[in-house]
């Protein structure tokens, strides 16, 4: 049991990382990596919406959408449920934590669009996790997202006074460098396949 | 609504301001499932009629929402728009359905829509509305079939393969056999190659734009220096 939760989450990060292998979460990934403050700010906001993503749209699923029989908007209701999710997370930092809700609270609104959330909800279902496996895929997740993050943020402020040709300049020697990471990242998918 | 407004929303949707290449938001689909031609086409097809029809709702309530309720407003409405195109698939064109899998739910988190109904769609007119996400929709589009084809090209050495998922039994002749090599890039149709193409595709882009820019300003001196000599 315990080690099949550890290849779960092992597999999440580096095999099946969601946004170098599955391209779940780029949008954010582009934007935010070009910092290094911003992204290690940002991923720990995304794990968190991440994991309690997974939870939230497991419980909505299995004692509500399937008693129901309302399977096929289950896409709907999850967006619905992560909205919620995340205004109701807003909500809670500002009553409780004017520091974290002023480090962590800008990043909310974008949170709900980052298509990792989504995935990861959508996901859940399609492999059949029971809530346990959930909770640890959506952490999984979270942190493989987290680890290409801050990698990619400590890389790109190299990149920025590197001396690259002029029309790769900015997003374009960005996807390259995520190119040849993902080709590294692919060699993880030998071990347990 | 005048021709020149159209005039500059066509342009912007298509290329000043793409949303694949200069805004890079939606690059979650544009980079997954682009490694055929027929996949770029049914996803992009179905993000053109969401973004469509979500530019058009959010343009006709914008009188009535609330600020600050307004994301939550947005994004209900594309899950409703998503959702429909998701069981339209599933009932024309099950395969293609199955092989998008979760990108088609997905659609509902591309940054282009929820983008384009908050700094657009709720600021203008239905029809201006209507038009700019068929471009803003147009533009995506092009941008990933071009992936689409070019990733199928250096993957597989054909084009066009399977378009009968799409477009019924006779599109199965379609596949063009374009270049006989014993050993196919497989690069191209796997992960890293998605990346290293959009990134060449984004310098490409660059690259076009500074000649562009460069030529303009050659005319403009040129002309500067005739209108000197002339004096």
């Amino acid at each position: 049991m315990l080690g099949d939760i550890a290849l779960l989450v092992l597999g999440a990060v580096l095999v099946n990382n969601f946004v170098l292998v599955q391209f779940l979460g780029l949008d954010p990934f582009m934007s935010v990596s070009t910092k290094f403050e911003t992204a290690i700010s940002t991923s720990m906001a995304t794990t968190f919406v991440l994991t309690l993503a997974s939870v939230c749209s497991y419980l909505t699923y299995n004692y509500l959408l399937i008693p129901l029989d309302l399977a096929y908007l289950r896409a709907f209701t999850f967006i619905l449920v992560i909205v919620l999710m995340v205004q109701g997370i807003e909500i809670v930092l500002r009553k409780t934590s004017p520091l974290l809700q002023r480090t962590l609270g800008v990043f909310m609104p974008w949170i709900t669009t980052n298509c990792a959330v989504l995935g990861v909800a959508l996901l859940n279902i399609d492999q059949a996790h029971n809530l346990v496996e959930s909770v640890f895929y959506g952490l999984g997740v979270g942190m493989g997202f987290s680890l290409v993050l801050v990698l990619f943020a400590a890389m790109r402020e190299r990149l920025a006074v590197a001396d690259v040709p002029e029309p790769f300049q900015g997003a374009a020697i960005g996807m390259i460098t995520a190119g040849v990471a993902s080709l590294a990242f692919m060699g993880f998918s030998g071990p347990t396949s | 609504m005048n021709n020149a407004s159209l005039y500059q929303l066509t342009l912007d949707g298509l290329w000043k301001n793409n949303p694949a290449l200069v805004q890079l938001l939606g690059l979650c689909p544009l980079l997954a499932v682009t490694d055929s031609t027929v996949k770029a086409l049914g996803l992009s097809g179905a993000t053109l009629f969401v973004l469509v029809v979500s530019n058009t709702s959010v343009s006709l309530i914008r009188t009535v929402v609330a600020d600050n309720i307004r994301l939550t407003v947005f994004i209900m409405i594309i899950a409703a728009a998503v959702t429909v195109t998701d069981l339209l698939m599933q009932a024309y064109s099950y395969e293609l359905y199955q092989i998008l899998g979760i990108f088609l739910p997905l659609i509902t988190t591309n940054g282009i829509i929820v983008g384009r109904a908050d700094s657009f769609a709720c600021k203008n007119s239905i029809s201006a509305a209507l038009s700019d996400g068929f471009f803003m929709g147009l533009g995506f589009s092009a941008v990933m079939v071009l992936m689409g084809t070019i990733r199928e090209l250096l993957g597989t050495g054909a084009l066009f393969a399977d378009m009968q998922l799409l477009f019924g039994e006779g599109a199965e002749s379609w596949r063009w056999e374009l270049l006989h090599i014993d050993y196919p890039l497989l690069a191209a149709v796997s992960p890293p190659g998605a990346f290293l193409v959009a990134g060449c595709l984004i310098a490409l882009k660059n690259q076009i734009d500074t000649c562009v820019e460069r030529r303009a300003q050659g005319s403009a001196e040129a002309a500067g220096a005739v209108r000197s000599e002339h004096r």
